[in-house]
């Protein structure tokens, strides 16, 4: 569980992600697809807000260039207050240290090292950050801790369960303290207790550490405990309501949208 | 920060500990190769240098008695040890042949000297076992790897020796170990024909065959203050037959007998390196293709690639490294054990060393590169 400390106090923060005018097209000409289209966001510190969609309707595309690994083809984005994207070039020199410094990551499979014992697949992002090998294990142990998961610290990935995995994976995304965090499906592996457990922990760790969170997702169970959810469509971002997004149409739902 | 290679070979410790052994037996089989060319330059040494000759006089224009057949009448040692600047000049043949040991035949080259002392001209440098030669006749000192024994009678052609002293490692420059038996009998071994043979010759020509008084060289020890170079050229000028001196025996024995040799086992040697670059190659590659949704998920949570490379980087040299060691401790182990005469030196070590970082290294480029391309948003399905 979470720890019961006070957290300790977070500096003001500004919106954590401000996207405009956002768009992506591949390919040119007349075989040019595009992908995303004028995209407005803004998801403020301590959010947690849904990305939704059927396949292909470009949430992926959303999603890598939120997290800094594909180029938009224009429009503007902020990360943490950063801007960080501006018309056709990224302003950030090292996008790998953008992203180990500003986006945590999670899965839909936790991808954890299968070489690491659980405690260094944890540190091992603090450690990237320069933070001594003796620090980065303490403040693992601690997240760890916080998320139940310390008494598997010194085990190999896996001896774990699927849903330990994933709160291991949600330790590493958070080590540190990033201000996006950028989930794909964190609840797709899992049933439904353990997918609204790990809600519980993306909002009181948005909470505690005023992450904004974006989670991509299929999961018609935990949209309830979506703050607001963005629905892509064709590449068109809009803002749209749970209930809306419940009761769509089939053919706007996914197919695995359907099987839930 | 923390060690990544350490952890991901644990993790994949019996793949490549199967790998390392089997770049280990290459790495060895590669150093045994280079101990052998070593080993057969070494016994050229020690059969020029440990003669004690100064000069070897051959038949004109061939690189006798080792690297070719070189016959001269056997009094021209007399006429050479007028020359000025000649202390000593003695006969000598060299002969390879087949002797039969029990349940096999064994090639030796047969060596006739002239009677003397261990470590004189023509002799074997030193004794391990027994005395040295003190008869003309019928006498024989072995090489240990004949497998002879002390007093024991060997039947060579017509004749019969007894086995008086064992020497120190002596063999030919293509392995075979050697005998030295005294002058008359390694002239009569060579050029004195068999009953059948003489029977044959003369049903043929109707009159008597003479024995032929040849020697396949003179071995020539000259004075302090000689020079080789001056003495071989007057040699050559008066009486029509051709000097080596030692270094030039040397040259021309590593040079020309051995080289062919030495060619086999370089290119063994390139092929083998090149076998060894590939396959530490391959299982960099395989181990890296393994997990490339790794490192896709490394490089999009913020791993540099510099860190990713440098740990296929580590466990390719490692691989090598512990080839080199495991191969180096193999080939130590066996060469004692090899049938040909293996000279490990510090320098081939090193040089081993050297050759399995570079092709580790080298080889790890396939594994780099392949994750270098991985782009990280792979790890977003």
């Amino acid at each position: 569980m979470i720890s019961s400390a006070p957290p300790p106090p977070q500096p003001e923060r500004p919106a954590g992600i401000v996207v405009s005018g956002l768009r992506k097209t591949f390919g040119s000409g007349s075989a040019a697809v595009t992908a995303l289209r004028d995209v407005q966001m803004r998801v403020e510190p301590g959010e947690v807000v849904g990305l939704v969609g059927p396949s292909g309707s470009g949430k992926s595309t959303l999603l890598k260039c939120l997290g800094a690994v594909l180029t938009p083809s224009g429009g503007h984005m902020e990360l943490g207050g950063q801007l960080v994207f501006d018309g056709d070039h990224w302003l950030h020199p090292d996008l790998t240290r953008l992203r180990r410094e500003q986006i945590g990551f999670i899965f839909q499979s936790p991808y954890l090292l299968p070489f690491l014992s659980v405690r260094d697949n944890v540190a091992l992002l603090a450690m990237l950050l320069g933070r001594s090998n003796q620090e980065a294990r303490a403040a693992a142990d601690q997240l760890l801790a916080d998320l139940d998961v310390a008494h598997r610290a010194d085990a190999m990935p896996n001896r774990l369960s699927g849903g330990e995995q994933q709160r291991v994976a949600i330790a590493r995304a958070l080590i540190n303290r990033p201000p996006i965090l950028l989930a794909d499906e964190p609840t797709a592996p899992l049933d439904s207790p353990r997918a609204m457990a790990v809600m519980d922990l993306l909002e009181r760790l948005a909470g505690q550490m005023g992450t904004s969170v974006i989670v991509v997702t299929h999961d018609e169970k935990i949209l309830p405990r979506l703050q607001r959810i963005y629905v892509v469509r064709d590449g068109v971002v809009g803002e749209g309501q749970r209930e809306r997004v419940r009761d769509a149409p089939v053919r706007f739902r996914s197919r695995r949208l359907r099987n839930t | 920060m923390i060690n990544l290679a350490w952890p991901d070979s644990r993790h994949n410790w019996g793949k490549l500990l199967i790998t390392g052994c089997g770049l280990g037996l290459l790495v060895g089989v590669t150093v045994s190769m280079a101990g052998v060319y070593r080993g057969m330059v070494e016994d050229a040494e020690v059969l020029i240098g440990g003669s004690g000759a100064d000069l070897w006089v051959v038949e004109q224009h061939t690189l006798g008695p080792f690297a070719e057949a070189s016959r001269i009448d056997d009094d021209l040692h007399r006429s050479i040890r007028q020359l000025p600047g000649v202390r000593r000049a003695i006969n000598g043949s060299f002969q390879t042949l087949l002797i039969q040991r029990p349940g096999r035949s064994l090639r030796v080259l047969v060596a006739g000297v002239e009677v003397g002392v261990p470590g004189g001209l023509g002799q074997p440098p030193g004794l391990v076992a027994g005395r040295s030669l003190l008869r003309d006749r019928d006498e024989l000192l072995a090489d240990p790897g004949t497998g002879l024994q002390l007093g024991e009678v060997v039947p060579i052609r017509r004749k019969r020796f007894t086995v008086v002293g064992l020497t120190t490692r002596m063999v030919s420059p293509t392995g075979d170990p050697m005998l030295f038996v005294p002058f008359r009998d390694g002239q009569d071994l060579q050029f004195l024909p068999g009953n059948e043979a003489i029977a044959r010759q003369r049903r043929r020509r109707d009159r008597p065959v003479e024995r032929q008084a040849l020697t396949n060289a003179v071995l020539v020890q000259l004075e302090p203050t000689a020079r080789p170079e001056l003495v071989a050229a007057e040699i050559e000028r008066w009486l029509g037959l051709t000097a080596y001196t030692r270094p030039a025996m040397q040259a021309a024995m590593v040079g020309k007998l051995i080289e062919a040799s030495a060619r086999q086992i370089g290119l063994f040697l390139v092929i083998l390196t090149l076998v060894t670059t590939t396959m530490i190659g391959f299982i960099v590659f395989t181990l890296t293709q393994g997990k490339l949704r790794e490192i896709a998920v490394l490089k999009l949570i913020g791993m540099p690639s510099r860190l990713i490379a440098w740990m296929i980087v580590q466990q390719a040299v490692a691989l090598g490294l512990f080839a080199f060691v495991l191969g180096t401790s193999l080939a130590t182990v066996m060469a004692p054990r090899f049938p040909r005469h293996v000279v490990l030196q510090r320098r081939d070590l090193i040089a081993a060393a050297v050759v399995a970082l570079a092709s580790s290294s080298l080889a790890s480029l396939v594994g780099v590169k392949a994750a270098l391309g991985v782009d990280p948003a792979e790890a977003i399905q």
